[in-house]
């Protein structure tokens, strides 16, 4: 039962913006529409669930460590709170190219979660309001509040769906099945009937998470140990890298064996994804432990990470077993693995369902194309992953605020950030299954760095006011010492002395039979700007982070220039708008399909059109010619 | 859709006597001026101004030419555009075109200069739908060209190769993405041993194009003899008719010309030259140079001989230029008294196949059309099968591919991370697709959780 008439009242406390939902897409939706200025109301189920991370432990990882440094450089929290909680931090792929370097650090859970809600408790224009919205309340395709389980309505002008998981979540392992969101918290039960009848078209997604088991259970000598970096990289662009070289924390590797594999192979008809009590579509990037059994059954092994829940906790998590298996199954498939011997369950590995959207029914400003003022972010969009919900509740909490300041919404595009690429793909594209960011995504990769975050987006972030003036001072400084240096290597000759040969020789470099350019020499493949310091003797001292941006443009030149001009067609077919009230059917020549997937999805542009599956590139061009008429 | 710039043969396919290559996009004064070696740089030429000189590539001279620059936006495009005026016949057109696109162009699609004339606001709205009915067109011609006229062996082949590429970028990227589950270390050799095969594959394909431009387009061929060897004869016997005798065009040299002719089953396209005729000497007013220009990119070479004399050393040049080509040797006039017999020819030229003619009473052609057909339709081409390219722009899909490949063997030699290798095979990838009408679309990221097993 929801509220009864009796119950129904109306808060007078003059809200703007209310954003449902305090996981990590909430968190930074709220902090950005209140920061440009708005009276903004947080709903959580639990205000103890606040910026609460209910799988793995940890911040970034491939393509996430990029999200997490563009949220940072658009004024976001995320990167500046994991600074401060991290308990481990590595930077993958250092041995590939700068593209690929990701960043991922461990979080201690529990101090994340305190810290975040420490900054949004501090925020000026934020309250946080714990209780279950059921209702949102419209007038004419407008949004104009919400309504909660007590009978309450809260008036406003924009609304931020950001309910993760929790939209009539349920808990499944073996036949056992509990109508709750993660970590047994209360599941948000209204909702979904209330945008419903919005008409709002709703999936239903699957995704799981492993058991937790205590450390002291756990035989780390048959494991191997995985340590942090010895110079750990902060995420925030405002962080001083001193601050961040801490004593770190250890997790731990081992394997699953045939054993294990038999165990589960042994169990199969008592999974509920195999018997058909899941209805959800599953994420095929992270699957359950069952789910690599049978779909690479020539492996005989597959790695489990045990990684820290925290410090101050004796939890751990063990990576690479989710799994929905009865629970006397999860025992022992996990006492099959070394050093899991005698592990002691504490929580159960369980799958989740929820509902979700079919994100397609947004605009790439994350408000809903057909009531102005609803927004939504992170897994509610059918997104996966605490990076992603982030940087989606960051966008959606900004154009939420500009659509109050009579704005138009800031669009990343696809040549601009993985933020870009990630809500492209999720108003664009027909999804089956929660999505989760890589970097094969981003077709412009080597320009998506993330050691170049700030250089692509905080002038956005200043433009929209979530920057303050000196950070962005500093960035206009960078950029110019970058520049300037290029502009110098690019013109510094060097000879053929000893000094420099023997340099050359101590790389395994070839000698130089004529002068040529340090560009040049830093473009070989085994040097590089910082190794040719000693032959460069005009050199001015300078910044880390601007020597980095040095080395990788001039020694990734061809490639950049490449992508660079990639990119200049790419823009001008998103330039092209399309008119929000064209008329498909009446484009004769445009195929069937191609107009009902127009129809559907009504793309902003004709670069976004050319990118719907079952849409032409002779579509794109009728569609070009219609519009020139 | 892009806005590249886009070159075609703009004129019929016919045995005019003339042809224009056209050119249109920001970049087409560029592109012209890296084959076009005249007075003065088209870049720098003044608009709706025509030029003379000559288009130049790698191996030398293709044709003298007029060129007309055009500059935006006073064109039919309305984008900068270059006309390049060629002799006439599909062959020389044909190179000029290919150089233009080696120098930066895209193939043109169908109907697309009418397109962009559109879009560049060049034609008034009634036209419209004329146009959409030239872009409708596209989609037919996409299918025709991608789809049916690609049967069997060929769309399977490509098909396979598009699979090894994406399988292996797959294999990278899911390295990448879950670095700590799956290793890419070293995978560089193993990708340069995939990458050579590929080439080879392709390599062959491009060969595959060239059969099929022979099948759709007729067998480039160049008759040389000396002096009244019965060249001339010859070509009148092929064609079954008198030819009419093609006069220059005024203040323009008119040198090449192109007959058609059937040959059975085959059509040759007989590279004539009337200049050749008029003095009737090839060697000696034309020069070795420019009788090995045509030998060198014709399908086949006929070399005339007059048996009733003895060679001399002009037939030394000959024999040494034609070595390595696809030649047949004619002994002609064999129904006068012969000094040169076929053993005598054999002799000196190895392996090439002698066959005695009498162009007068048109003994030997039927000889000479199973020779030919031999030569050009053995192993397994045949002419029921439509398994060939045919078509320039596939042609040039499949050299794009070829080049991006060379281009990932070019970054593992140079020990790059694996990341760039991707990079490279994607644009390979794509440019296969292009052929097979397929876009890239989700497949790398359905082929990476297809086939490797991801973390988590």
């Amino acid at each position: 039962m929801k509220y009864s008439v009796n119950s129904v009242w109306e808060n007078k406390d003059g809200y703007d913006v209310a954003v449902i939902g305090a996981g990590h897409a909430g968190c930074e939706a709220a902090l950005a529409a209140a920061r440009l200025g708005f009276q903004t109301v947080m709903f959580t189920v639990s205000v103890d669930s606040i910026a609460l991370m209910p799988c793995n432990p940890n911040i970034g990882g491939t393509s996430k460590g990029h999200l997490v440094r563009e949220i940072d450089a658009l004024g976001g929290e995320m990167g500046k709170v994991i600074d401060r909680t991290f308990i481990q931090s590595k930077m993958l792929n250092k041995s590939k190219g700068p593209a690929v370097h990701s960043l991922r650090a461990q979080a201690d859970k529990a101090d994340y979660s305190r810290a975040m809600r420490q900054v949004l408790e501090n925020q000026e224009r934020l309250d946080i309001r714990q209780m279950e919205v059921t209702d949102i309340l419209t007038e004419d395709g407008h949004v104009t509040g919400v309504q909660t389980y007590s009978g309450a309505i809260y008036r406003c002008r924009a609304v931020i769906l950001c309910t993760g998981t929790y939209l009539k979540a349920r808990c499944i392992y073996g036949d056992v099945s509990t109508y709750t969101g993660p970590n047994g918290l209360q599941s948000a039960d209204h909702l979904t009937d209330s945008l419903k009848s919005l008409g709002i078209k709703m999936y239903r997604f699957k995704t799981g998470t492993p058991a937790r088991i205590d450390r002291n259970s756990i035989d780390f000598s048959k494991m191997e140990e995985q340590k942090g970096d010895e110079r750990v990289v902060p995420f925030s662009f405002t962080t001083d890298p001193e601050d961040v070289q801490i004593d770190q924390v250890s997790c731990w590797l081992t394997y699953t064996n045939e054993k294990t594999h038999e165990i589960i192979r042994n169990n199969l008809d008592r999974s509920p994804l195999f018997s058909g009590a899941i209805e959800g579509t599953g994420p095929r990037y992270c699957p359950s432990i069952e789910d690599k059994v049978v779909k690479f059954p020539d492996k005989n092994r597959h790695q489990v990470f045990i990684e820290p829940e925290g410090i101050h906790t004796t939890e751990m998590y063990v990576g690479g077993m989710s799994s929905s298996l009865p629970e006397d199954v999860q025992y022992a498939m996990y006492r099959s693995v070394p050093g899991l011997e005698h592990a002691k369950i504490v929580r159960n590995a369980y799958a989740i369902e929820y509902d979700c959207i079919d994100a397609r029914q947004l605009k790439s400003t994350l408000e809903f194309k057909n009531i102005d003022g609803l927004f939504s972010g992170g897994q509610f969009n059918g997104s996966s992953g605490y990076e992603e919900a982030a940087a989606q509740g960051l966008i959606a909490g900004i154009n939420a605020a500009r659509k109050l300041q009579g704005k138009d919404g800031i669009i990343i595009d696809r040549s601009q950030g993985y933020i870009g690429v990630l809500i492209d793909d999720l108003v664009t594209k027909e999804s089956h299954e929660p999505y989760r960011m890589m970097t094969s995504r981003a077709e412009y990769r080597l320009l998506l760095r993330q050691d170049n975050a700030d250089l692509r987006l905080t002038k956005i972030g200043y433009e929209v006011g979530l920057i303050d003036e000196e950070r962005y001072q500093r960035l206009l400084r960078k950029e110019k010492m970058i520049e300037e240096e290029i502009e110098r290597v690019e013109h510094t000759n060097i000879g053929t002395s000893e000094k420099v040969q023997n340099l050359l020789g101590s790389f395994g470099s070839t000698p130089l039979n004529s002068g040529t350019t340090l560009a040049e020499l830093i473009r070989r493949p085994e040097l590089s700007y910082e190794k040719l310091a000693d032959i460069d003797e005009n050199r001015p001292e300078l910044p880390y982070d601007v020597e980095e941006q040095v080395n990788i443009n001039i020694k990734y030149d061809g490639y950049i220039k490449r992508q660079m001009r990639q990119v200049e067609q790419f823009k001008k077919l998103e330039n092209k708008k399309i008119p929000e009230d064209i008329n498909y059917d009446e484009i004769q020549s445009l195929r069937i399909e191609a107009k009902q997937k127009l129809n559907a999805i009504r793309p902003a542009s004709i670069g976004q059109a050319s990118r719907i599956s079952g849409v032409s590139p002779a579509d794109v061009s009728v569609l070009l010619v219609y519009l020139k008429q | 859709m892009k806005k590249d710039t886009i070159a075609a043969i703009s004129t019929g396919m016919t045995n005019s006597g003339i042809g224009i290559v056209r050119i249109s996009g920001d970049e087409a004064f560029d592109i012209a001026d890296r084959i076009y070696k005249g007075k003065s740089r088209i870049a720098e030429s003044e608009s709706h101004t025509i030029h003379y000189g000559h288009i130049v590539d790698g191996s030398g001279t293709i044709d003298e030419v007029l060129v007309m620059v055009m500059k935006s936006p006073r064109t039919f495009t309305g984008e900068d555009t270059v006309e390049i005026n060629c002799h006439g016949g599909t062959f020389v057109l044909k190179r000029v075109l290919e150089a233009v696109l080696r120098s930066g162009a895209r193939a043109a699609e169908p109907g697309e200069f009418t397109k962009r004339a559109f879009l560049n606001g060049k034609m008034d709205l009634s036209q419209a739908e004329a146009v959409i009915d030239v872009i409708n067109s596209e989609n037919e011609y996409a299918l025709q060209s991608s789809i049916s006229q690609l049967k069997g062996n060929i769309k399977n082949k490509i098909n396979n190769i598009r699979n090894k590429i994406i399988y292996h970028t797959a294999f990278i990227e899911s390295a990448l993405d879950d670095p700590e589950h799956i290793s890419v270390d070293g995978y560089g050799e193993t990708l340069r041993s995939a990458a050579r095969e590929i080439i080879e594959e392709l390599e062959d394909l491009i060969r595959s194009a060239d059969n099929g431009r022979v099948m759709k387009e007729g067998i480039n061929t160049v008759i040389v003899g000396k002096p009244n060897a019965g060249k001339s004869s010859l070509l009148n016997v092929l064609s079954g008719h008198e030819r009419a005798i093609v006069t220059d065009i005024e203040g323009t040299t008119r040198d090449i010309l192109e007959e058609q002719v059937k040959l059975g089953e085959l059509s040759l396209n007989v590279i004539d030259t009337a200049g050749i005729r008029r003095t009737d000497d090839v060697i000696e007013k034309i020069g070795v140079d420019k009788a090995q220009e045509y030998a060198k990119n014709a399908d086949l070479i006929i070399y005339v001989v007059d048996a009733s004399k003895e060679l001399d050393e002009n037939d030394e040049k000959i024999l040494r230029l034609i070595t390595d080509k696809n030649t047949i040797i004619l002994l002609n006039k064999s129904d006068l008294d012969t000094v040169i017999t076929a053993d005598i020819m054999k002799e000196k030229a190895g392996d090439i196949p002698v066959i005695s003619v009498s162009a007068k009473e048109e003994q030997g052609i039927r000889e000479l059309e199973e020779t030919v057909k031999e030569m050009f339709l053995k192993g397994e081409i045949s002419f029921n099968d439509q398994i060939y390219i045919t078509n320039i722009r596939q042609k040039n899909a499949l050299s794009d591919a070829l080049e991006s490949m060379k281009k990932v063997i070019q970054s593992i030699d140079d020990g790059m991370p694996e990341d760039f290798y991707s990079i490279d095979l994607m644009d390979a990838y794509e440019s296969l697709g292009s052929i097979t009408g397929e876009s890239v679309g989700e497949d790398l990221i359905n082929e990476i959780f297809s086939k490797f097993c991801m973390g988590k």
